[in-house]
């Protein structure tokens, strides 16, 4: 019987079946931030095994409240920085280095093809852009990761979602993500891994690939994942051009993961978004999914672009196109977090920022901060966000906030009109 | 072990996702026992009241709960409030393997059970009698009494005997 992607690499990875359908497998990278990492550290002290298994493949970095904005943040810190310089741990990354973990570390080439990564971030499936096997977990399971370098999952059972057809201009990875989560429901692939294929997905640059795996646990799943192919290989090669003679090579390597034809699947789904239309969410869950058309006119008090959704660099060129010489409403505030630090720099480079101050956005250094509610632009109750995050959960951005979810150019569009409409294509 | 009987709480809606569980902004406390006061803080529930929690040890739920961030502050938070089992139609993945991992139990009923529940007991004092060695709770209310038998894999059974994944594993691996 043939196998999927995500049971080659779980074969290739395997250290025990203590029981039914559990494996436990061995991890090829433990990334940790400053959220969910300190609970580990402190409980590991507490029980006399402050150790890590292997310290050149834990990855460590300060993301979610940078810079600390009081003592408590200030504190989770220092647990991560004082913890990574005992150990060791020399791919740490503190402020004026540190980016959106799941921006920063695929940037600095640490996800490859055919991998197995957890970290305590349920957005860690972002990572299976690359063909790795990469989930969020709690904080006892990133303990033992650390520790041991091992993970216990259930059999990887796979959905199959075959996108097909032509994206049509203005319509972006975001547009697709969210219609396919419409479509599957935020339960409709829990427990499961789901694989994107097809025609669309591999016209995608690496960064869209990402869009679309980060948001796979919105519909439940474990880990969304992209096949490895030459895209995969260019964006790696800097990393990689000492393992391999040519990427011809690497290629090959890596099509080792590939499925076989034979693989067995939990569903296949063909997804065709031929005549797809840009989308935004209403209500407090991602599946709750509309065309903006559909929305249009809902004012908006914030605008914020950024996020390990849509952070990276071509997030803030479309963004940026549609803003070029225009003014955003005087009724709404405009922030922009370039994912990392690179980010950052290459838009500046590129005349991005200048285009976002000039429009009248704020520009924050990089970091989670306004996505889930921590810092550098919580919501006031009453208020609405549109945002190019992945969640709208009741509260997400600030006790009382309601939140949109949309594509950069959505939201640079809606930014300008002060209330939700679409960009310039689709204005009827 | 842990203690996995007592009165329930009974939360009519599928997707209580885990920032409504424990909201983001108190992550940054270092002691689990602050989380205490912030349990279910943003749900989106008609009729719900903070103080419904009180002596509770049990919660009774539709489908997909936990869903959302990995954050394991929210098997903390209930478990800080005396509760260690949570029945559900299903649950979000992490927050299922984040419970056992903490040596609590989620045990998935059918979508028919579980509204049968809802029917018998919601809105009464009931009381959730767990018997691990047998697996089945007997539903108590007044003087109506019910006993449900459930399933839960045996891995998930040895980690809750072992008192969690960490104690299981650096015994094994």
């Amino acid at each position: 019987m043939g196998k999927t992607i995500a049971e080659k690499i779980f074969d290739s990875h395997f250290v025990d079946n203590p029981s039914g359908d559990i494996h436990v497998i061995r991890l090829d990278a433990v990334f940790c931030h400053e959220i969910t990492t300190p609970g580990a550290i402190n409980d590991l002290i507490d029980r006399g095994k402050d150790r890590v298994f292997d310290p050149t493949k834990i990855k460590a970095v300060i993301d979610h409240v940078t810079p600390a904005k009081d003592t408590k943040t200030a504190r989770q810190g220092k647990v991560l920085r004082e913890w990574a310089g005992r150990h060791n741990i020399q791919d740490f990354f503190d402020i004026g280095r540190n980016g959106v973990c799941h921006a920063i570390f695929p940037e600095k080439g640490f996800v490859r093809p055919g991998y197995t990564i957890i970290m305590g971030d349920s957005h860690t499936c972002t990572h299976g852009a690359f063909g790795a096997f990469a989930a969020g977990v709690g904080t006892t399971d990133l303990e033992v990761g650390i520790l041991k370098g091992v993970c216990a999952f259930h059999h990887p059972l796979t959905i199959k979602i075959n996108i097909t057809g032509n994206l049509r201009e203005g319509v972006y990875a975001k547009d697709v993500i969210l219609s396919i989560i419409g479509r599957l429901g935020v339960n409709g692939a829990t427990g499961k891994v789901v694989e994107f294929t097809g025609p669309v997905v591999n016209a995608m640059s690496m960064e869209a690939r990402m869009t679309c795996c980060n948001m796979a646990v919105e519909a439940g799943a474990t880990c969304g994942i992209c096949l490895p192919d030459m895209t995969t290989v260019e964006y790696l090669w800097e990393f990689i051009k000492g393992e391999y003679a040519t990427k011809k090579e690497a290629l090959e390597k890596f099509n080792g993961f590939s499925p076989d034809l034979d693989a067995v699947y939990e569903d296949v789904i063909d997804h065709d978004i031929t005549g797809l239309e840009p989308q935004v969410t209403f209500g407090y869950k991602p599946d709750q999914v509309k065309p903006v058309k559909e929305m249009e006119g809902i004012k908006v008090d914030q605008v914020y672009i950024g996020s390990c959704t849509n952070g990276r660099i071509e997030d803030l060129r479309v963004a940026a196109e549609v803003l070029n010489g225009e003014k955003i409403s005087d009724s709404v505030r405009g922030i922009v977090s370039p994912a990392t630090p690179k980010v950052f720099s290459e838009a500046m480079e590129e005349g991005i920022l200048k285009i976002f101050m000039d429009a009248g956005f704020c520009v924050t250094n990089p970091t989670c901060g306004a996505c889930l509610g921590m810092s550098n632009g919580v919501l006031a109750e009453g208020e609405v966000c549109a945002s190019t995050t992945n969640r709208n959960f009741n509260g997400r951005m600030g006790k009382g906030g309601m939140v949109h979810l949309m594509s950069p150019a959505t939201a640079a569009a809606t930014a300008i009109a002060g209330y939700i409409t679409n960009s310039n294509e689709f204005r009827e | 072990m842990k203690k996995f009987s007592g009165k329930a709480l009974f939360l009519d809606r599928s997707d209580i996702n885990t920032d409504e569980i424990i909201p983001a902004k108190y992550l940054t406390e270092i002691s689990r026992k602050a989380l205490k006061p912030y349990l279910l803080e943003d749900i989106k529930l008609d009729g719900f009241d903070k103080k419904d929690v009180e002596g509770k040890s049990v919660i009774i739920t539709r489908a997909n709960f936990g869903c959302g961030s990995s954050r394991e502050h929210a098997p903390w938070a209930l478990e800080e409030n005396g509760i260690n089992l949570v029945i559900a139609e299903s649950f979000a993945r992490i927050f299922r393997q984040n419970m056992y991992n903490c040596g609590m139990m989620a045990v998935e009923l059918s979508a028919q059970a579980i509204e049968h529940l809802f029917n018998d007991f919601a809105g009464k004092e009931t009381f959730v009698e767990t018997d691990i060695e047998k697996n089945s709770f007997i539903f108590q209310a007044d003087e109506h009494k019910q006993e449900i038998p459930f399933e839960i894999f045996e891995f998930d059974s040895m980690l809750v005997e072992a008192g969690g994944w960490l104690e299981y594993a650096d015994l094994k691996y």
